[in-house]
């Protein structure tokens, strides 16, 4: 396990009553993620009916229990345990992508055109710069659903908005420094909206809850206007949104 | 079990009342709050003096102001927060179970000592589970008593899952009824990131008295005092248990509640225990607290005692 993790990692913190924070990395890495996912499921095979809940996210995991059932110290001693013999998740090249179909457009994605100005592009470079990669999932939050993504093309690098909007339309396709993610649900929200895609992000009938889960690979792919339609798109613009 | 029908029905919303089981676990991978009882323990007893299990859902009325009426004969309990609750008029005594009739009417006055009180019936506020739970997060349209988060609106029933109960059997026990106007000494379990703070702000944290901030809400509460100076100013997102307080870089620590955001990057200082968050909870803007250092070992010991005395 040597050499995979910085000095001093992994590492257990106290993080309340019936909690360990699991510190793996210090640094942002699409490379933790599989570490992170097998230590994930290793954490539901150690803790059982005991655990209440985990929470992955970039360089950690935050393991939840109830400390009426399982004491604190019994907690820590399996999660040593488990560190000790924690293998990355195997990725296969093949492994599978999960595709997010996206009508990238000015009616639906008003900072498209303050991206592309501030990489130097053309609108249809900024679209293809930001659908040719893979990304990952690092994080699941700020809402159900909600997922980080990374990483994004430096060249489409961009602070967040000024002034957040108070209302960002759901399905919007956002990116803000390195990051991307699409709205699950209509909710407020600084990022660079760029798009949106017709897909359900959050569904609470569905099994999972949730399109992606941490770890998951994503890309997303353009579509026009009509088929945005037929799959079911909210089409107002922006401006009758607010 | 007989099939619910509707026990109550809301003749003024007030504020905020909300539908509240223990919480929503298991989803929180997925940015799914916790949601629940803000204080865990008013929503406990509430239940436990009507013969409720744990984890029976009850209504959390914040600021008062609500008012019901008994569609058929009920046996309820008020715990939590004094409210100034009367029933036709007449003060409704808290902390123990009391036979309502039809027709009968219970209204929520403006906080007299607290600031949330809690509603169980006997046999429980039936809704259909969402994500595996009851619990009403509004910000998230999850649960409640229409699956949908939202809070109790005029016109609303509730439905009650009826069951006989016994009334007076149960008194709370001495321990259980809290003076919430008295200054809240909160326990604080220190986090990893204490050592980032210089030593004058730990001295300050700890023994300085702080004021709870009108901005105080079921995701957190703010509190006002000395500037805290942390090393670190931000941190990579992670997992944020409840009753975590986070010093963002005004120096002003907030401590997160049930509705918190699953993830977040601000150094901390440590977290609340479940008790202190619920005490935390019953405190009203301009209130004062104090943050104490406890160990881990004191904190469960607590934690135990408080839910030994639950089935």
């Amino acid at each position: 396990m040597s050499g995979v993790f910085p000095p001093g990692l992994p590492r257990l913190e106290s993080a309340g009553l019936g909690s360990w924070m699991v510190r793996l990395f210090d640094a942002i890495d699409e490379a933790n993620m599989p570490w992170l996912t097998a230590l994930v499921r290793d954490c539901e095979k150690a803790f059982g009916d005991q655990l209440v809940d985990l929470v992955p996210s970039y360089t950690t995991l935050l393991v939840t229990f109830d400390p009426l059932r399982l004491s604190p110290g019994e907690a820590r001693k399996r999660l040593i345990e488990r560190l000790q013999w924690l293998q990355p998740d195997e990725e296969p090249a093949d492994a599978p992508v999960k595709e997010l179909p996206v009508w990238y457009d000015p009616a639906v994605g008003p900072e498209l055109s303050r991206l592309a100005e501030l990489a130097g592009m053309g609108l249809e470079e900024v679209v293809a710069c930001h659908s040719e990669r893979t990304y990952r999932v690092f994080a699941l939050g700020f809402a159900p659903g909600f997922a980080f993504m990374g990483s994004v093309d430096a060249r489409l690098e961009a602070p967040r908005l000024a002034t957040p909007r108070r209302r960002v339309p759901a399905g919007s396709v956002a990116v803000t420094g390195q990051q991307t993610a699409a709205y699950p649900a209509v909710t407020p929200g600084g990022w660079n909206l760029i798009g949106r895609t017709p897909a359900v992000l959050f569904d609470r009938d569905r099994e999972g809850f949730s399109l992606f889960q941490v770890g998951d690979r994503v890309r997303f792919v353009p579509i026009d206007r009509a088929e945005f339609e037929r799959r079911g798109g909210n089409t107002r613009p922006m401006e009758e949104e607010r | 079990m007989t099939e619910a029908s509707v026990g109550l029905r809301v003749t003024r919303a007030g504020p905020l009342a909300l539908l509240q089981d223990a919480g929503r676990f298991g989803v929180r991978r997925l940015g799914v709050t916790q949601g629940g009882p803000v204080d865990l323990h008013g929503w406990a007893w509430a239940n436990h003096l009507v013969g409720n299990a744990w984890g029976t859902p009850a209504l959390e009325v914040t600021f008062g102001g609500l008012e019901l009426t008994a569609e058929r004969g009920l046996v309820l309990a008020v715990a939590g927060a004094d409210l100034a609750a009367t029933l036709d008029g007449q003060p409704l005594p808290g902390w123990r179970a009391l036979s309502v009739e039809r027709g009968q009417q219970l209204a929520f006055g403006s906080p007299v000592n607290g600031l949330r009180a809690y509603l169980a019936v006997a046999g429980g506020f039936a809704a259909a589970p969402v994500l595996g739970s009851v619990a009403c997060v509004a910000r998230e349209g999850l649960g409640g008593h229409d699956g949908q988060g939202h809070r109790l609106a005029e016109g609303d029933g509730l439905r009650v899952t009826p069951r006989r109960a016994a009334v007076g059997r149960t008194a709370p026990r001495d321990d259980a009824e809290i003076d919430y106007r008295r200054p809240a000494e909160l326990a604080l379990l220190p986090g990893a990131q204490i050592a980032e703070f210089s030593g004058e702000s730990l001295f300050q944290a700890f023994n300085a008295s702080w004021r709870v901030d009108d901005r105080a809400d079921r995701m957190g509460v703010r509190l006002t005092g000395p500037t805290l100076q942390c090393r670190m100013t931000s941190m990579i997102s992670e997992g944020i248990s409840l009753g975590a307080v986070q010093v963002p870089p005004d120096g002003q620590p907030i401590a997160l509640l049930n509705d918190r955001q699953t993830i977040g990057g601000y150094p901390r200082l440590g977290a609340l225990t479940p008790l202190a968050c619920s005490r935390l909870a019953q405190c009203l803007p301009g209130q004062e607290v104090r943050l104490n250092a406890a160990a881990t070992e004191s904190a469960l010991e607590a934690y135990r005692r408080f839910r030994g005395g639950f089935a």
